[in-house]
């Protein structure tokens, strides 16, 4: 396979640089050693299995013909050519890939979405299987329980990588409910101004001088809680803060020529500002929603933690540090793991979430 | 400024009604009867009925939304079934609990963010910085109710229990069960000790926050002229940077009170309810869990206008320490 050795080489004159390398790699060998290690359960879930099961084996055939195609490209076409403008989205690209802490966030959430995804294939058991209840309760980390059992003897590893999915959807989701709707009534307000302007951004006062979580606590409360409600309610939390980024940004770019230009063609209000300012003051957008998703695993996790959040027996991460929370001294690993991932995902969002702050900043760039 | 005052007060109370508006349909509109903390499960449909009228039940949510905030308006929050008590009485029973929570928290996380924020930027790119930085980011994504319990995890049981530490730190309450019996020394010990854990998990978090914006801010001014005059003139570097560049440093960070204080309330939720501390944000959470409507109206209600009342002090005060603002015009 001479793709394979001169893609994957460590060195050499191409400009692709060994960290990507060294991703593309690993990705491959771990979709490799899942389909030998777990060839039993791919079968099953290609034959008759759920939508997720089906899902992680479409991204399983990705991780291993994504990374190989990737290699064979960069080895035919060791230079690549070069464009004749550099934009703006480029400068801020390079700039970012020169930034190694952003680089490591980024890639461990490339890697946890993967995780997300792959988790019915890699998890060692069934996230709801109740073990021996009378032996198998509490046990400590061991090799058959890398992170130990719960109290209903189930495996918290495989419980913590179901949980992943939980928390990254819901950011995910939420954070981009949030800021379409942020986007747009900032644009609005921040173009048309007066009256409009004048009530949109009351509104955003009220909402961020509101105690968000008393907010969602009293919502889910009284309602039934369920993922969509979550997701729905965790939406309309942080679209205030985009609203008002969002309007800065529209109210400088106003004055600008080419916005000018737009209206001096005879434009309309919604092509300008759904063509030429909300393009324009994406920068900032997406630095607010990327620190946000961070934000948003963490509320949603505290919700859980509440017994608010997603309901057992979905696994999810607050709802496991909750678990652990009346067993401490006895079980410490309940309430650990789960935090620790927690804390690990979000760091990488927050990092990511600077990264780009730096990247797109052209008056922070070096 | 008189002006400005006043107008940042009028402007206040839409934003108050507004609030209350939220908080009234968020509660009515949901599913459920608030009457249904009352009821037994043989009483009989006469009685319900009956008790759904004494409590005004019967009128529609819009006539209900107007004679509820009629009452707010003289200062009448209702009366809280789970406590049997006027609410704004359980509130303000409760209320300086909060606060003493909070104001521990908010002066540590402010005192250790500044000073690690400074020292920062003065060594910027040092090991120091990015070490600190690493660390600091690593708090700033933590989830606080986490920290909590992994404090109560290494200071309280396995100080006490495992390692056998000399000192170990409560993990419930404001005061020992034993409390009454004490000496007044033992008092104040008992309840510092108390203190300890609840504060520290709601400060770690916030100091990262504050340290980081901190570094930002005088990372800016250390780099303008002033600074190099005062350098010129032959000041040691102490006084420099904590004299001259350091007050100047701090005004944003007066903004960032106001924006913490919604944060703070929040994390004091999590707080309180880990160390059954007996704050507001506690609290409202039981009043939500037993159905207590009207403590929950009033109790967010509550919450929100002391979010506004936090923001307004913020902006005032950056008005007084920034002699370079001007608010006569809008």
């Amino acid at each position: 396979m001479p793709w394979s050795t001169r893609a994957f080489a460590m060195s050499g004159p191409e400009r692709v640089r060994w960290p990507t390398r060294a991703l593309a790699l690993g990705v491959w060998l771990g979709g490799l050693w899942i389909l030998v290690t777990r060839f039993g359960r791919v079968r099953a879930a290609l034959l008759d299995g759920a939508l997720d099961d089906r899902l992680a084996v479409v991204t399983l055939a990705l991780t291993l013909v994504v990374p190989a195609i990737w290699g064979w490209r960069v080895s035919r076409k060791p230079e690549r050519q070069k464009r004749a403008g550099v934009s703006q989205w480029d400068l801020a690209a390079r700039a970012f890939s020169k930034n190694r802490t952003a680089v490591a966030g980024l890639v461990i959430i490339v890697l946890l979405y993967l995780v997300a995804l792959l988790t019915p294939l890699l998890a060692p058991f069934d996230p709801a299987f109740q073990g021996d209840l009378v032996n198998e309760r509490y046990v400590g980390p061991s090799a058959v329980h890398p992170l130990g059992t719960d109290q209903f003897a189930r495996d918290v590893f495989s419980r913590l990588l179901y949980g992943t999915r939980i928390s990254l959807v819901i950011g995910f989701v939420s954070v981009g409910i949030s800021v379409t709707i942020g986007t747009v009534l900032g644009a609005i307000a921040g173009y048309i101004g007066g009256v409009v302007d004048g009530l949109i951004m009351r509104v955003v006062d009220m909402v961020i001088s509101f105690p968000t979580l008393i907010l969602l606590i009293t919502i889910i409360a009284f309602f039934q809680p369920s993922i969509f409600l979550i997701v729905a309610v965790l939406g309309l939390t942080l679209w205030p803060n985009t609203a008002r980024i969002v309007r800065a940004e529209v109210l400088s770019l106003r004055e600008r020529e080419f916005v000018q230009a737009a209206v001096a063609l005879g434009y309309s209000k919604r092509r300008i500002i759904l063509g030429h300012l909300i393009p324009n003051a994406l920068g900032p957008v997406i630095v607010a929603s990327t620190l946000g998703i961070g934000q948003m695993i963490v509320l949603e996790a505290g919700l859980s933690f509440l017994g608010l959040g997603v309901q057992p027996p979905t696994p999810s991460w607050g709802t496991m540090v909750a678990d652990g929370r009346n067993v401490l001294l006895g079980a410490w690993w309940l309430s650990t793991f789960p935090g620790l991932a927690i804390v690990f995902t979000v760091l990488s969002f927050n990092l990511v979430g600077d990264g780009l702050r730096d990247a797109l900043d052209p008056r922070l760039r070096t | 400024m008189t002006k400005y005052v006043v107008r940042r007060l009028l402007g206040a109370v839409p934003l108050l009604i507004g609030i209350a508006t939220i908080v009234f349909f968020a509660v009515n509109l949901a599913p459920g009867d608030p009457a249904s903390y009352f009821m037994a499960p043989g009483m009989t449909q006469e009685v319900v009925e009956q008790m759904r009228t004494n409590f005004g039940l019967d009128d529609p949510v819009p006539v209900r939304y107007v004679k509820w905030l009629g009452s707010m308006l003289t200062g009448d929050f209702g009366f809280s079934f789970s406590h049997s008590r006027p609410v704004l009485d359980v509130l303000t029973t409760f209320l300086p609990n909060t606060l003493l929570l909070s104001a521990c928290a908010l002066s540590l996380a402010f005192l250790f963010g500044i000073f690690l924020g400074t020292l920062q930027a003065v060594r910027q790119h040092s090991a120091f910085d990015s070490a600190t930085s690493v660390v600091l980011l690593f708090f700033y994504s933590m989830p606080s109710f986490w920290l909590a319990l992994m404090l109560i995890l290494t200071f309280s049981l396995f100080a006490r229990n495992v390692w056998e530490w000399p000192v170990w730190f409560p993990a419930s309450g404001m005061t020992p069960t034993d409390y009454d019996f004490l000496s007044f020394g033992e008092q104040v010990r008992a309840r510092f000790m108390h203190l300890v854990l609840p504060t520290a998990s709601l400060a770690l978090v916030l100091t990262a926050g504050i340290a980081r914006y901190m570094r930002t801010s005088m990372l800016e001014v250390i780099r303008q002229d002033f600074v190099r005059t005062a350098r010129a003139k032959g000041l040691s570097e102490r006084v420099v940077v904590f004299k001259h560049a350091l007050r100047n440093a701090l005004i944003p960070i007066v903004t960032l009170a106001g924006l913490y204080i919604p944060i703070l309330f929040s994390g004091s939720v999590f707080i309180e309810y880990i160390f059954a501390w007996p704050g507001l944000g506690r609290t409202i959470v039981d009043a939500i869990n037993t159905r207590d409507y009207p403590l929950v109206m009033g109790g967010s209600f509550f919450f929100a206008t002391m979010v506004v009342v936090a923001n307004l002090i913020a902006d005032l005060l950056y008005a007084v320490v920034d002699p370079r603002i001007r608010y006569e015009r809008t």
